[in-house]
């Protein structure tokens, strides 16, 4: 049934190679008893790309974020998800799919160090039940050091070493992003959903999460789907940009494209009346 | 010898992840196990055991269950006392029913009935949170002391309502009944607690743990990196009835001897077991252990401070401890809302950098 629209093996202009259709979402409509968050909105990830969701204020980014990792389920349309499509789904469920995300207000567990905060993104890959780690020794130890190993990497990666035994109240914002990040990181997801990945940063540690970004994507192999407001960054990083507006999409297509769109052009700058 | 990371180098992950990283702490960890093991026993008398130790193993056992649901999962329950009161019936059904069986096994599977018990009340907490919970815990808690009160089968129809444990032993020697010795009794409900404890660290420190730490912490944030609510939620309940039905059956097999259910398991004890974890360290084992040696042995000092030391009135004393007692409890939250595991936290990281602070 599934029609992929893109064939994997593109190249883009930049002499990267495109996969196929790793995510896509066919005419998603989103209420909220009477209010319309998403209209018929239609738009595909392609595998190994940096896809940007932006538009103005309230125009319903995170609720499509939210409709991707599963946490509303759309009234109308089909998610389609590496070639099979998806039904209603608990967001626990998705996650096991494969997909995961950082939030637009960081969601880190504050009672927590910041390395037993990235272990639980490797909860979606526990194998050993209850009564292993009742009994611990053996199969359920052999599996925490095997995460343990895996997190180290990504703690290496992230560059937050000196940090890992300090409870996650205690650190400044910029770190807990990064530790945020590297949670959904550990599960090694095949897509993340990055929820403003830059608010509230100074201009270097937008540089440093840039470039983080960037590394994922290159080193992993990792597609990424990401709503900032930032458009230096959004436009210097994606590959393809959807504009949303009231619910609706606007435009669509490589950051040039997307700027020369008088629709998105209206959307941000205002139309004159006369 | 300084209590300190510097200089131990660990070169594994499981050497880092080890209960007791730091090589002071181990050997301590190893000389209380030594002396609860090898040199209370031969020491300890009848006062003793049923004044202070008993009563502290067992309700440390209790305390270390409600800590897994409470400070581990971030369930409020009130209804501990209700289903220490399934573990004690469970047990006293099943020693009834067969006399042969080890009395061992017998604690075991009462904390087995109980854990079914426990994850049948907590089905509610996948829709009610915080305080709402709280009161449908205290249902919980209601209905079970008026079924063992009004259902006659539980109590095998004695005309006086009470339950009773008859003698069984553990290699011969006896530990409940009436002819129990005090070092036999002792070692009895070490064993379970040094086990529950185990069983605590192990479940916490892994996957599961981080799963009820992370709905305790951010329920829908964890849903979303792949912990199951359901699933997370209700283990926490079946391992912390587990326990906590540990506790009922030995507190009435091996401790009371006989019991009446409104009196030994209504609601005041679920309040003292939620005072000793909320007092002892939410989140903690040693926290449990401590609130529960907090709220045992506080009264008991008490009582012989007054009664012994400054030779007040049994009654005067009686009722003063009452308010010596509240009145530290209240002292100690003010002091250090997160219990006596964090003061104790906060005292070994003083020792890391003792003698040279600056």
């Amino acid at each position: 049934m599934n029609v992929a629209r893109n064939v994997a093996g593109e190249v883009t202009a930049d002499g990267r190679t495109l996969g196929g259709t790793l995510m896509d979402l066919r005419n998603i409509t989103l209420r909220f008893g009477g209010v319309t968050a998403i209209k018929d909105i239609s738009f595909d990830i392609r595998e190994g790309e940096i896809r940007a969701i932006i538009g103005p204020n309230g125009a319903g980014k995170s609720s499509m974020l939210n409709v991707i990792s599963g946490f509303y389920n759309p009234q109308e349309g089909e998610v389609w998800f590496r070639g099979d499509r998806r039904g209603p789904m608990r967001p626990y469920q998705v996650a096991r799919l494969g997909i995961a995300r950082t939030f637009q207000n960081i969601a880190l567990f504050d009672g927590m160090s910041v390395l037993d905060n990235i272990m639980t993104g490797r909860l979606t890959h526990t194998r050993s039940g209850l009564l292993d780690q009742a009994i611990w020794w053996g199969k359920a130890q052999r599996e925490e050091n095997a995460h343990r190993e895996k997190v180290e990497e990504i703690i290496d990666f992230l560059e937050i070493q000196r940090i890992r035994k300090t409870p996650v109240g205690r650190l400044p914002y910029g770190l807990k992003k990064r530790v945020e990040l590297a949670r959904a990181l550990a599960a090694e997801p095949k897509l993340l959903l990055l929820d403003e990945p830059m608010a509230g940063m100074n201009v270097e540690e937008k540089e440093d999460m840039s470039r983080y970004i960037l590394d994922v994507n290159d080193e992993f192999g990792t597609t990424v789907a990401l709503i900032e407001h930032d458009m230096g960054v959004v436009m210097d990083l994606s590959d393809r940009v959807v504009v949303m507006d009231y619910g609706r999409k606007i435009g669509d297509g490589t950051p040039s494209e997307v700027r020369n769109n008088q629709a998105v052009i209206d959307a941000y700058l205002g139309v004159a009346h006369d | 010898m300084f209590y300190r990371e510097a200089g131990d180098f660990k070169t594994r992950y499981a050497d880092d992840a080890q209960s007791f990283p730091i090589a002071f702490d181990r050997y301590r960890y190893y000389a209380v196990m030594v002396l609860a093991l090898g040199v209370v026993p031969f020491i300890v008398n009848d006062y003793w055991a049923n004044a202070v130790l008993l009563p502290f193993l067992i309700w440390s056992v209790a305390a270390i269950g409600l800590n897994i649901l409470t400070g581990y999962c971030g369930q409020v329950s009130l209804g501990t006392g209700g289903f220490m009161a399934v573990g004690a019936f469970a047990c006293y059904k099943l020693m009834t029913a067969f006399p042969g069986l080890n009395i061992g096994i017998v604690v075991l599977l009462s904390g087995g009935v109980t854990a079914g018990v426990g994850v049948l009340f907590g089905l509610p907490s996948l829709r009610i949170k915080g305080f709402y919970l709280a009161v449908a815990t205290l249902a919980a808690q209601f209905f079970l002391v008026w079924l063992f009160n009004r259902v006659p089968w539980f109590y095998n129809y004695s005309a006086s309502g009470q339950i009773s444990a008859p003698e069984r032993t553990v290699f011969g020697v006896p530990v409940t009944g009436p002819n129990t010795d005090a070092w036999a009794t002792y070692l009895f409900c070490l064993v379970f607690l040094i086990g529950a404890a185990w069983l605590a660290r192990n479940l916490t420190r892994g996957a599961v743990g981080r799963s009820w730490m992370a709905i305790r912490d951010m329920d829908i944030a964890a849903e979303i990196i792949g912990v199951n609510p359901l699933r997370a939620k209700l283990t926490a309940f079946m391992v912390s009835s587990f326990l906590v039905g540990i506790a009922g059956a030995l507190f009435f097999s091996v401790y009371l001897g006989a019991v009446e259910v409104g009196e030994a398991f209504g609601i005041q004890k679920s309040f003292l077991v939620l005072f000793m974890v909320i007092i002892g360290g939410l989140g903690s084992i040693f926290g449990s252990m401590a609130g529960a040696a907090f709220m045992v042995l506080l009264p008991v000092f008490l009582k012989n401070l007054l009664v012994g030391g400054l030779g007040w009135d049994t009654a005067l004393a009686a009722h003063f401890e009452l308010v010596i007692v509240g009145g530290l409890i209240i002292f100690f939250l003010i002091v250090e809302p997160h219990g006596l595991a964090r003061l104790w936290e906060l005292a070994k990281e003083k020792l890391r950098l003792w003698p040279f602070p600056h």
